[in-house]
């Protein structure tokens, strides 16, 4: 255990196949990881990095393909195997028991951990192997008081701790902020540099895999598309190995909000209990116009969540008033009817759609106790909803097998086009979203992406809750940070910096 | 305003091919699961059977005799149909809005006490008016009841589950004590009972049947839910409640009004059935009210799938393996409790056959579509 003597670790993964069934999820795909380098693995959602990651680490066995090690062929059975040849992996979701101290988490991970622990030899033994390490952790805190960027951190540790020394990174800084990211894949690229460390990171971040990488490797599809030293690669023919040759929708041109547009939403000194019931979110003065795309960025957990829900009237307010359009807003239907409201909420299936009812039937959520006149009815026509899913259908290029096949049987895009189809279709005043993009491939993210600026170029009212900062940058006219509950910051686009946004969802001013 | 639209291009990826096979596809998963679970508790009865000494193929036949095999055992197979169909009602309507409602007893016996007092305080009124009176005090009784189980679980986050069973053992202990004491006839010595109805109160039989015209009104109860359900905005709304409740509400459906009001309409039905009961068959109140229909009522509405219609036809099955009960018991010599033992191991391999749904590749619709 001793990150002098334990270099780095070197593996390939030769020719690997997965098959599930019929369907092929990894087709003959070869990596390199030379030890102490830093190499990236980018793809799509359901590219099949994850499949190729789960046959290295044993968690799968591949239909066919073998594994080098340090220059000589193993066996790699079972995640046990992989970590006694010094394989380890970081996960995108922490695994640390947040009860207890970092010290604990670290001596209970060992599997060789005695029954009776002496906790002064432990300590005096973790100190030594601390000041070798480049990351400094508090480790006598219990971990739920510890940042995002520590807990990763953390995680890290516990795997150099663990004498892994080839670990993979899944998505490591997707709950990071910009400069807990930057600062912790920093340090990784350090120990890589003196041969301490050999990295394969999963990602769909550019901006990290330009900076930090040495090599890169892309999969589409479940085959190798690509690969190469990252100096000699730009972003573009990055992406284009990514996604193939397929059309990628583009952003409409920002219109410029007229100066004297009117406020569609007022939010005025609204308290609510967050989800543990112990905190509050208290959100004042905030005001979205028409014809403008206001973001509200900030780490997940922060009380976003929260805010989408009281705006939607499923989260009770203790106090304060949202004002839509001049008039009380208490998200009824029939308010939201009148004042041409609509909400996108995040992860479509679980928080708007019903996943068992058919597609047809979850387009016509908004608008089935109406009749063709817009007049109330009380008798459902089955005809009326199919001919309107039908034309909505074909307008938001939602691929489905058929009108009742269950919304769940589709991809994650075509669940989020069926919803867009339903809330962004007739007249829109002002639309509330929280992450659109989350998990979906690259076309549905431009394509989703630019609908919603043409609604705020059609003059809605935009508000944009994400935890993508490039989202956010690409869209916002003006973009608020939440930070514990809270808007703290706010920026004009045109002034955006994002070492000060992220600086602000870290809480630290 | 905006409206967004993009020009039309991608439409329904494969075009409407085989329509008819994947649309049988699509029916013949709820048919053919139910049935394979049924003949599956069946199979599990037998060896039961077998353990005990005694032969399955006897047991089947006198079933088959005693419930299915003649005209008298048909309309006594009929005639227990009724309530089961009312209780099964009460399970289905709150599952469609994603509850598991099991205390439709409950509702069942204070909709019979409500009824019989009503009958005995109106007894002398037209025929008309008594029954009428009748079936609103036992649907009001019943409905408040479930009614009151919808609200616990919306408003104070109760368990519908929990909180309905718990309130069908009060609601049986109530109608002991109304029973034993402030509505009993003095005259009724070895069973407590109310009074007994007057002619005026009771209801009679269809002509040309022994079964009376609970019957009839189950049979529209059980097609009005189906509208209800399927065809009108209430229902659709519950079912998207059902579905997936934070969906319902992010488009602002008034969520606690329909689960309240659901369950009260289902508890009302429930309550039917106990009118039914005391007006047509017993002629008074008593202990008899609590004869478990309640919960026979659930194994119907799983059989079904919660589907109104499904409800029919496996009442009249059930129904038919009750009536079979006595023959059964004086002919092989087994337990009143043997019945019971079939429907509790048909149950149990009824919930296990809820897990097989989706999983068989031949019932997937847009496979047959697919087919050339």
């Amino acid at each position: 255990m001793n990150a002098q003597t334990v270099p780095a670790v070197g593996v390939e993964a030769i020719g690997m196949t997965m098959r599930f069934g019929g369907f092929t999820a990894l087709d003959d795909v070869t990596v390199k990881v030379p030890a102490g380098s830093f190499h990236a693995l980018l793809g799509e959602n359901g590219a099949g990095k994850s499949t190729l990651v789960k046959c290295m680490m044993g968690f799968y066995t591949p239909t066919s393909g073998d594994m080098v090690v340090n220059g000589r062929e193993a066996v790699i059975a079972s995640p046990k195997d992989a970590g006694a040849l010094g394989l380890g992996m970081v996960y995108q979701h922490f695994t640390l028991v947040p009860s207890l101290t970092g010290e604990e988490n670290l001596v209970i991970s060992r599997e060789n951990a005695p029954a009776v622990i002496d906790w002064g030899k432990e300590r005096r033994d973790l100190k030594s192997f601390m000041e070798r390490m480049p990351f400094k952790i508090p480790l006598e805190q219990p971990v739920s008081a510890l940042a995002a960027g520590e807990k990763q951190k953390l995680e890290i540790v516990k795997q150099l701790y663990l004498g892994r020394r080839f670990l993979v990174l899944d998505e490591p800084t997707s709950v990071l902020t910009p400069g807990e990211a930057e600062e912790m894949l920093g340090l990784v690229r350090g120990m890589t540099r003196r041969g301490e460390l050999t990295v394969l990171m999963i990602s769909h971040k550019f901006h990290e895999v330009t900076a930090f990488a040495d090599d890169v490797s892309v999969l589409r599809k479940g085959k190798l598309t690509g690969r190469g030293r990252v100096a000699n690669l730009d972003r573009r023919k990055m992406a284009a190995m990514m996604i193939g040759d397929q059309a990628i929708a583009a952003l409409d041109q920002r219109a410029p909000t007229p100066a004297d547009a009117v406020s569609v939403l007022e939010v005025n000194a609204v308290k609510a209990k967050d989800r543990s019931g112990l905190k509050s979110i208290e959100i004042d003065g905030l005001k979205v116009k028409a014809g403008e795309i206001v973001g509200v960025a900030g780490v997940s957990g922060n009380g976003q969540k929260e805010f989408l829900e009281v705006l939607a009237g499923q989260r009770a307010r203790e106090a304060g008033e949202i004002r839509v359009k001049n008039a009380s807003y208490e998200a009824t239907r029939e308010q939201s009817r009148k004042l041409n409201v609509r909400f996108i909420p995040e992860e479509p299936l679980r928080n708007a759609c019903a996943p068992k009812m058919t597609v047809a039937e979850n387009i016509a959520f908004r608008t089935f106790d109406l009749d063709k006149d817009g007049k109330p009815a009380s008798w459902i026509s089955a005809r009326a909803i199919r001919d309107y899913a039908t034309s909505l259908i074909a307008q938001f290029k939602v691929k489905t097998a058929s009108l009742s096949s269950p919304i769940q049987s589709l991809s994650g895009g075509n669940v989020q086009r069926a919803v867009l189809a339903r809330e962004l279709s007739g007249a829109v005043d002002l639309l509330i979203v929280s992450n659109p993009c989350f998990g979906l491939d690259f076309a549905a993210v431009a394509e989703i992406r630019a609908r919603i600026m043409k609604a705020r170029n059609g003059g809605a009212a935009v508000l944009l809750m994400s935890e993508d900062l490039d989202e956010l940058l690409e869209l916002s006219d003006r973009i608020l940070v939440m930070s514990d509950g809270q808007l703290v910051y706010e920026t004009p686009i045109a002034q955006a910096d994002l070492h000060v946004i992220g600086e602000h969802m870290a809480g630290k001013h | 305003m905006t409206d967004i639209a993009a020009p039309a291009s991608a439409v329904l990826s494969p075009p409407r091919a085989p329509l008819a096979l994947a649309w049988l596809a699509r029916r013949a998963e709820g048919v053919v699961i139910p049935l394979g679970a049924l003949l599956a508790g069946m199979a599990l009865f037998s060896v039961f059977l077998l353990l005990l000494g005694k032969s399955p193929s006897t047991f089947l036949e006198l079933m088959w005799r005693g419930g299915f095999g003649s005209w008298f055992s048909i309309q006594n197979a009929l005639l227990r149909a009724t309530p089961l169909i009312f209780a099964a009602l009460c399970v289905a309507l709150p599952a469609r809005l994603g509850l598991t409602v099991i205390g439709g007893e409950g509702a069942i016996v204070l909709g019979g006490v409500a009824a019989a007092a009503f009958g005995h305080w109106l007894g002398n009124a037209p025929s008309v008016i008594v029954l009428a009176a009748m079936a609103a005090a036992g649907m009001v009784a019943g409905g408040l009841w479930i009614g009151a189980v919808g609200a616990l679980r919306h408003y104070r986050a109760v368990n519908e589950t929990i909180s309905s069973l718990l309130m069908a053992y009060i609601a049986i202990a109530l109608m002991n004590h109304l029973v034993e004491g402030p509505l009993r006839d003095p005259a009724s010595l070895n069973k407590p009972s109310t009074h007994p109805l007057t002619e005026a109160a009771r209801v009679g039989p269809i002509p040309g049947m022994d079964v009376h015209w609970g019957l009839v009104v189950a049979l529209l109860a059980c097609v009005a839910c189906w509208l209800l359900i399927e065809k009108t905005r209430w229902g659709f709304a519950a079912r998207v409640a059902g579905g997936n409740v934070r969906a319902a509400q992010i488009q602002g459906l008034a969520v606690g009004p329909l689960i309240v009001g659901f369950c009260a309409l289902s508890g009302a039905l429930a309550g039917l059935a106990g009118m039914f009961e005391v007006a047509a068959v017993q002629g008074s109140a008593n202990a008899s009210l609590a004869a478990g229909y309640g919960y026979a009522g659930i194994l119907v509405a799983f059989l079904a799938r919660q589907n109104p219609l499904g409800v029919v036809p496996v009442a009249f099955l059930l129904g038919g393996i009750a009536a079979a009960g006595g023959l059964i018991q004086r002919r092989m010599g087994l337990p009143d409790a043997t019945i019971l033992v079939l429907q509790g191991m048909l149950f149990i391999v009824v919930l296990m056959s809820e897990t097989l749904y989706g999983r068989f590749k031949c019932f997937d619709p847009d496979r047959w579509k697919r087919a050339p």
